[in-house]
């Protein structure tokens, strides 16, 4: 199976400079921003976004970790899945806008578990999803704020996301399909 | 009824057609022929004297849910019996002359086997007075064997006056040795493995000990000691030392004490829980050269049937005890013979000539010249069965031997020249019994 | 993990597996909503055959944050004290549709033998079989530790050179059981202290050195000192000669609790005899961890039960 790249390591430093604008634009400011990051790479990219927004506005960059695999839908359907660590800011989420952040939106489900999750830690004031990678199918009503890049694939295909934190180096690859 | 049997291989070695009629060997050579008689072709297959089991247990009376008298015979003739001696832990308890009377007419009308009760030594079994033993010797089951097994004799006086008092009538005391002192509560044999689950120990020492005191006991006042279900490497030690100071003892080993170990009990399967318990290796490895050498003098089954709900629990709440009759002989074989400890001709002496001497049972000095009462069995040593519930003819299926691989089947069975088990198989009760009455009809003629 | 039936089985990896697991856990009972919907639809049925509230309690707790269905079986007045058999009960469970049952029994390889009857298809915890092993107690315990010695950063950690001293009727123990292979498995040192009465026979093979000297034991400064309960029928079995002689030999007073650095934690499954086998004083010390254990009761059975019950129906 051939893969494609689809993004470098350059394109995905742009577009995530591009989506600390927005939300600092769609939020008017850094006040009250925490950015939580969902295990694994969404951890990696959280920190980024983080780091981008403390180089804007000093301060503003707050980050944290939201493991969601006890509110998953599938727990049943699946070997036993370890969960990972939650860490939440130390100013907590209540009344805050929280940026949940990913890096591929594919079904919704792994957003809505992650919605529920919150639910039983707090209550922001909003909720808004960051994620580097849409690639379509959705199987819930659930969309995105901030997108790093579209990529419409078919549900044979595979999207690998590679982070340089995690995996030694930052790319984007498509594989598989009908070809 | 008449049995020609042709080709058959005597412990010895030598092959031999053997005529049985009319309850005796009638002739023994080459190309007999008898007409009407029933043939068996015995080619490839080891005669033995009918198999002598010193150490069953009936249950009847009392315990008719886990055996009777019918279905423990039963057992005894596909396992290759021709005697059992019943122990005396019955409900009421063999110790008194009408109920030993009662046991051995059972036998007798079933026609399986000869059963020979066991009395006990105590009166209940409570290990405090003396039972009438006089009379149970006295009466028509003739007995000469007495024990209180399941428990032990422990009171040091007591014992000492039971030797002394059996001498009266030829009678040997067989003791179940465990000190229960040192027992109460014992789940299995003590040591690493009984620490690490967590399962009350059942020391060596209680055992030994017991058969230390009794040996001198035996040597002081000059009596017969019969000790049952030797289990340690201990208590061997212990019979050599007496032996060989002239004292009259003589013991027994049960088939799974020289094949399985306490190993078995890791996984708190209640099939594995037996009284003695299973020891260790060198346990069953001393035990094995025992029975070599003479040390020890028989083997025994402690047959002990016990119902589903006895065992289908947890360990702690489990019964003592496993089903042996039907496959002593295949277990011996695999334990002993084919490990290369025993022949054949050793096996008919552990298990026929000599627990019918202790027992003082007629009949089983001589099993294949002509003249001799005719018990015997017929066995195929080279088979290889997977056993299973289908080969248990008793009324329990408690065996540790379920779903292992053993060697050896019984073929045929023949108990005061007639048969009880041909072709492997059990024969009806209605036959069984009714060549029983005959036989003793012919007897009472003759 | 199809069943906890004991500490024996469990390896190194798998232990901090489940310790690691026991950590985020943890974490739930201190956000406000102290639940997780990780189990939900899922029954968890408490079978005591011995009564223990304590246990029991911790369990339930456990398995109602997992939102889980709990179902209380105990001894006292229902069926299984009318003599209804580990059978026909277990028989009864399945019927009923339990996925996982809590087993207390006074016999030792009880839950084994459930485990293994196929009476019941369910997910089995030892929850403390006679004296065998109390798995989820070794496993609270190692949590403690490893907590106390490493705080926040404790996950994947194991307890290597960690010493502990296990003080007190090991014989009849079956939490010393458990604690010895898991402690052991885990890389750490430990060694019992008791009278020879106390200590079981052939375990030379054992990771575990023995004394019967509880002052020198001390005197070695372990890390970690466990105490543990001591019964008075043992007087009268012979095991010790009175409950005097026992706690001037073997009992944590105020005089050994002060040669103790400072450090070293003092530990006790509970239920303790205040004035016995611990005085008043090391057990409300601050180097005592019997409440802490209590609250980490919780998080290690959470993790357990969400071993034993997440995860598809293929894996069982």
């Amino acid at each position: 199976m051939t893969a494609r790249l689809v993004l470098q390591s350059a394109d995905i430093t742009r577009a995530l400079t591009r989506i600390s604008h927005e939300i600092l634009e769609s939020n008017r400011g850094a006040s009250d921003l925490v950015l939580l990051g969902i295990p694994t790479r969404g951890i990696v990219l959280a920190r980024r976004i983080g780091e981008i927004l403390d180089s804007i506005e000093p301060g503003s960059g707050t980050v944290g970790f939201l493991d969601v695999t006890m509110y998953r839908d599938d727990l049943a359907k699946n070997p036993t899945r370890a969960p990972s660590p939650t860490q939440i800011p130390a100013g907590g989420i209540d009344g805050k806008t929280v940026v949940l952040v990913d890096d591929v939106l594919y079904s919704g489900r792994t957003i809505r578990a992650a919605l529920d999750a919150l639910n039983d830690i707090g209550r922001p004031r909003a909720v808004r999803l960051a994620a580097l990678v849409d690639r379509g199918h959705r199987e819930l009503p659930i969309r995105a704020d901030f997108v790093g890049k579209n990529l419409p694939t078919s549900s044979s295909e595979r999207i690998n996301v590679r982070l340089l934190e995690v995996d030694g180096v930052d790319e984007i690859t498509i594989e598989g399909g009908d070809a | 009824m008449s049995i020609l049997i042709t080709g058959a291989t005597l412990p010895d070695g030598t092959t031999t057609d053997l005529l049985v009629d009319g309850g005796v060997i009638a002739a023994t050579g080459s190309g007999l022929s008898a007409a009407g008689a029933t043939v068996i072709d015995a080619a490839g297959l080891t005669a033995l004297p009918g198999l002598v089991d010193l150490h069953t247990h009936l249950r009847e009376p009392g315990f008719e849910q886990s055996e009777t008298v019918l279905t423990g015979s039963r057992a005894a003739a596909i396992g290759g019996f021709t005697s059992v001696f019943a122990m005396a832990n019955t409900s009421p308890v063999s110790d008194t002359a009408g109920v030993v009377e009662q046991v051995a007419s059972l036998g007798a009308e079933h026609g399986y086997a000869t059963v020979r009760p066991i009395g006990a030594v105590t009166v209940g079994l409570k290990g405090q007075m003396l039972s009438e033993i006089g009379a149970m010797a006295g009466s028509r089951a003739n007995v000469r064997v007495f024990s209180d097994d399941g428990i032990c004799v422990s009171d040091p006086l007591l014992m000492r006056r039971a030797l002394e008092y059996v001498k009266t009538f030829d009678g040997v005391i067989a003791q179940h040795a465990q000190d229960p002192r040192l027992t109460e509560g014992a789940q299995m044999n003590e040591g690493a493995l009984s620490s690490e689950l967590g399962l009350a120990g059942w020391p060596a020492v209680a055992e030994e000990s017991i058969i230390a005191r009794d040996v001198l006991l035996a040597q002081h006042v000059g009596a017969r000691l019969h000790i049952c279900h030797l289990s340690t490497a201990g208590s061997v030690d212990v019979i050599r030392w007496a032996k060989a100071r002239g004292i009259d003892v003589t013991a027994e080993v049960t088939p799974h004490h020289l094949l399985l170990t306490e190993q078995l009990v890791r996984g708190y399967d209640s099939r594995y829980k037996v009284n003695p318990p299973l020891r260790r290796e060198e346990d069953v490895l001393a035990l094995r050269e025992a029975l070599a050498d003479g040390t020890i003098d028989i083997v025994a089954t402690d047959h002990a049937p016990h119902p589903l709900e006895a065992k289908e629990c947890a360990w702690d709440e489990a019964a003592n005890g496993m089903v042996g009759l039907e496959s002593a002989l295949s277990v011996v074989q695999a334990a002993v013979v084919d490990t290369g400890y025993l022949s054949f001709a050793d096996v008919a002496r552990v298990l026929s000539s000599k627990p019918a001497e202790i027992g003082r049972l007629a009949g089983y000095a001589s099993a294949f010249a002509v003249g001799d009462h005719a018990n015997l069995t017929l066995y195929d040593p080279s088979v290889s069965r997977e056993f299973g519930v289908e080969h248990l003819h008793g009324k329990s299926v408690n065996s540790p031997y379920l779903a292992r691989t053993l060697p050896g089947q019984v073929i045929a069975t023949i108990h005061d020249g007639y048969a009880t088990v041909l072709g492997g198989e059990l024969l009806p009760a209605e036959e069984v019994a009714r060549s029983a009455r005959s036989t003793s009809a012919e007897a009472a003629r003759g | 993990m199809r069943h906890l039936l004991s500490t024996r089985d469990l390896g190194r990896d798998e232990a901090v597996a489940i310790l690691d697991v026991a950590e985020d856990m943890a974490d739930v009972a201190d956000r406000e909503i102290k639940k997780l919907p990780a189990l939900r639809g899922k029954t968890v049925v408490n079978l005591f055959f011995e009564d223990s509230t304590r246990t029991r309690i911790s369990f339930e707790a456990a398995a109602k944050r997992l939102s889980a269905d709990v179902i209380n079986f105990s001894a006292k007045g229902s069926s299984v004290s009318k003599g209804e058999s580990l059978k026909d009960t277990a028989q009864t469970l399945a019927a009923m549709g339990a996925d996982a049952v809590v087993v207390r029994h006074q016999a030792s390889g009880a839950p084994s033998v459930l485990a293994q009857s196929g009476w019941i298809d369910a997910g089995i915890v030892n929850a403390g079989d006679g004296t065998h092993e109390h798995p989820t107690q070794a496993l609270l315990d190692a949590f403690t530790i490893r907590r106390r010695l490493h705080g926040a950063s404790a996950r994947g950690r194991d307890l290597d050179g960690v010493t502990v001293t296990i003080v007190g009727d090991i014989l009849h123990s079956r939490v010393a059981r458990s604690n010895v292979w898991l402690l052991s498995a885990l890389g750490a040192h430990v060694s019992f202290v008791a009278p020879a009465t106390l200590v079981p026979i052939g375990i030379r093979g054992w990771p575990v050195t023995v004394g019967y000297d509880l002052d020198a034991a001390i005197a070695a400064k372990p890390d970690v000192v466990m105490m543990l309960r001591i019964q008075g029928e043992r007087m009268n079995a012979a095991f010790f000669p009175t409950a005097r002689e026992y706690a001037r030999q073997w009992g944590l007073d105020d005089e050994r609790l002060a040669k103790l650095p400072a450090s070293s934690l003092v530990m006790h499954p509970g239920p303790m005899n205040r004035g016995l086998e611990i005085s008043a004083k090391a057990a409300d010390s601050a180097q005592s961890t019997v409440l802490e254990q209590v609250a980490n009761g919780v998080s290690v059975r959470m993790a357990v039960l969400y071993l034993l019950l997440s995860g598809n129906a293929g894996e069982k």
